[in-house]
């Protein structure tokens, strides 16, 4: 509990303008950050910063404004090279965010690697953008896609994966933290295990990104993706993060201004990297934000971080079971600050409409798990989600609304 | 177009200050419907929502449609009932020509604009499109 002395969340709430509203009368209290976290003042200010100063196309042009804008623009890779532990800072390439990141990896390497008969692995817990695009890719191979089966609390059958992988397993993706349970997956021991197969390995780190440590070269990955708007940033950017020697041997993803060498009526070359993979005007304002949102978190330090929202966790965890008609989904030993669960007799829907009436924001559905929703038996949970600004007063709200919301759905 | 009996849902709200007694009017109508037979719960008679679903039949008696309809969350199937409160029972022209205004005027607006998470917003749109055809099939037996 000591590190929970050093850092001050009331002001980092002062921080975060949108914090300080009332909604249907009532103070927030914003517990949808696996959805989207909230944007503290300097990354705003970087965003309002760029358009007034320094706005300018990037890369190209040689007048003092494109100077500027470039070197922003380039400044947010190093730190996001930092950031994730990557050794090359061309290994970062930015993207709209993580579906986009691995959508790019499917259709690169993907195409590449996987032939007629070969797997593809994922686990049961893929959100939709880590397992749609594996499914559009098995179905143009005629590859299979298989499926690392969970337990009752929500963590991988390790076993099984194991029993899964074979020389054909080409590609194992899997999620580092699951949006709709809250698991926390063993990356490393997966790694290992998929590369003495010969198999490339993705982390989708959507959920982790702004709560673990990550050290893609210590952890050997592959590939690893995020996104911006997850790690309190701006949404339309994130990253992929690829070894180099595979970003090298792959072909690029899009066409166009940015990621050629040389072009002539009869062909190209590309790019060197990462430009190869960033075609187009890219979203200057918003990478240039980004490294606002990193600095944010290096600041107050992933350990300090991590120390608040467990104690939030639990705190969550411990309110929840007091009610003898709450469940929760997704029990796992280790987690991140996501507690999903179903009231017994009441639609999520419902439940959400009412939390939303008493200025609580949470979320409700499927999470975009249809597939782990429907091997769990369920139509959707109800989701709240913490981050860094959040407080046990908050959950106490949450608490006592979900008190009077339940007395008056049942 | 002003409509008596959304008028009157209308005067009902008024009533009611605090969200708490509006949601719990809605709470209580959803759960007084009789709702629809299992056996009507089928895709046909399905209106996709992304977290919540509707069912919705119909039923022409003479020149008047009659709906039913259920939901799976009460609050949706209790905007349901006033729905068919507004809708059930009257002819395809009133039915094409009404519009549901006392949803806004009730509060309410958000779920109909919701349209990706309950299927409160189509199920209006599909009310019309059945008077619709019940129009059409009238007018031929008509002519």
């Amino acid at each position: 509990m000591q590190q929970m002395e050093v850092i001050d969340i009331k002001a980092i709430r002062e921080q975060f303008p949108v914090l300080h509203q009332q909604v249907h009368g009532k103070p927030l209290v914003y517990l949808d950050n696996a959805a989207t976290t909230q944007k503290p003042a300097s990354v705003i200010e970087a965003l309002v910063a760029y358009y007034k100063n320094d706005n300018a196309n990037i890369h190209r042009g040689i007048h003092t404004l494109a100077e500027r804008a470039t070197m922003a623009f380039e400044t947010t890779r190093d730190e996001v090279r930092q950031f994730i532990g990557a050794r090359h800072r061309e290994e970062v390439i930015f993207t709209r965010g993580t579906t986009e990141g691995i959508n790019l990896i499917a259709a690169t390497i993907g195409k590449q690697r996987v032939r007629k008969g070969d797997e593809i692995l994922v686990s049961a817990m893929e959100h939709h953008s880590n397992m749609v695009p594996w499914q559009m890719l098995a179905t143009e191979k005629e590859a299979t896609l298989k499926i690392i089966p969970i337990n009752e609390a929500g963590e991988l059958d390790i076993q099984a994966f194991h029993s899964l992988l074979s020389e054909k397993t080409k590609i194992v993706s899997v999620v580092h933290a699951s949006n709709a349970l809250g698991t926390v997956n063993p990356i490393q021991h997966i790694t290992e295990a998929a590369h003495q197969v010969g198999a490339i390995v993705v982390v989708d780190g959507a959920q982790s990104a702004s709560h673990l440590d990550i050290n893609v070269e210590e952890w050997k990955l592959d590939f690893f993706v995020f996104s911006g708007h997850k790690i309190y940033g701006p949404t339309g950017i994130g990253v992929m993060y690829g070894r180099k020697e595979l970003l090298l041997e792959m072909p690029p993803y899009m066409g166009g201004g940015e990621m050629i060498g040389e072009v002539r009526y009869d062909g190209f070359t590309t790019n060197e990297l990462p430009y190869k993979f960033e075609a187009g005007t890219p979203n200057i304002a918003d990478t240039i934000a980004l490294a606002e949102s990193i600095r944010f978190i290096n600041k107050i330090g992933k350990e300090s971080i991590r120390a608040h929202e467990d104690d939030l966790l639990q705190y969550a965890t411990e309110r929840l079971l007091q009610f003898p008609e709450i469940k929760l989904i997704g029990t796992a030993k280790n987690k991140v600050s996501i507690c999903s669960f179903i009231v017994e007799g009441v639609h999520h829907q419902d439940l959400g409409i009412l939390l939303d009436q008493a200025g609580i924001a949470i979320r409700t559905g499927h999470h975009c798990t249809m597939p782990l929703m429907h091997r769990m038996g369920l139509k959707g949970t109800s989701r709240a989600s913490f981050a860094i600004y959040n407080t046990r007063e908050e959950i106490d709200a949450l608490e006592l609304a979900l008190k009077k919301s339940i007395k008056m759905l049942k | 177009m002003n409509d008596s009996i959304q008028d009157t849902i209308i005067d009902d709200f008024s009533l009611m200050e605090e969200w708490d007694d509006k949601y719990a009017y809605i709470i209580e109508l959803g759960k007084k419907i009789p709702g629809l037979a299992e056996e009507f719960k089928l895709d046909a008679h399905l209106i996709r929502g992304c977290q919540s679903k509707v069912w919705m039949v119909s039923r022409l008696e003479g020149r008047q449609v009659f709906f039913e309809a259920d939901s799976d969350a009460i609050i949706v199937k209790g905007l349901i009932s006033l729905l068919l409160k507004t809708y059930s029972g009257r002819t395809p022209d009133e039915i094409i020509q009404v519009e549901p205004y006392f949803i806004e005027k009730i509060g309410m607006r958000q779920h109909l604009s919701m349209t990706r998470s309950n299927g409160l917003s189509s199920m209006v749109k599909n009310m019309k499109l059945h008077a619709l055809a019940y129009k059409s099939k009238l007018d031929s037996l008509s002519n």
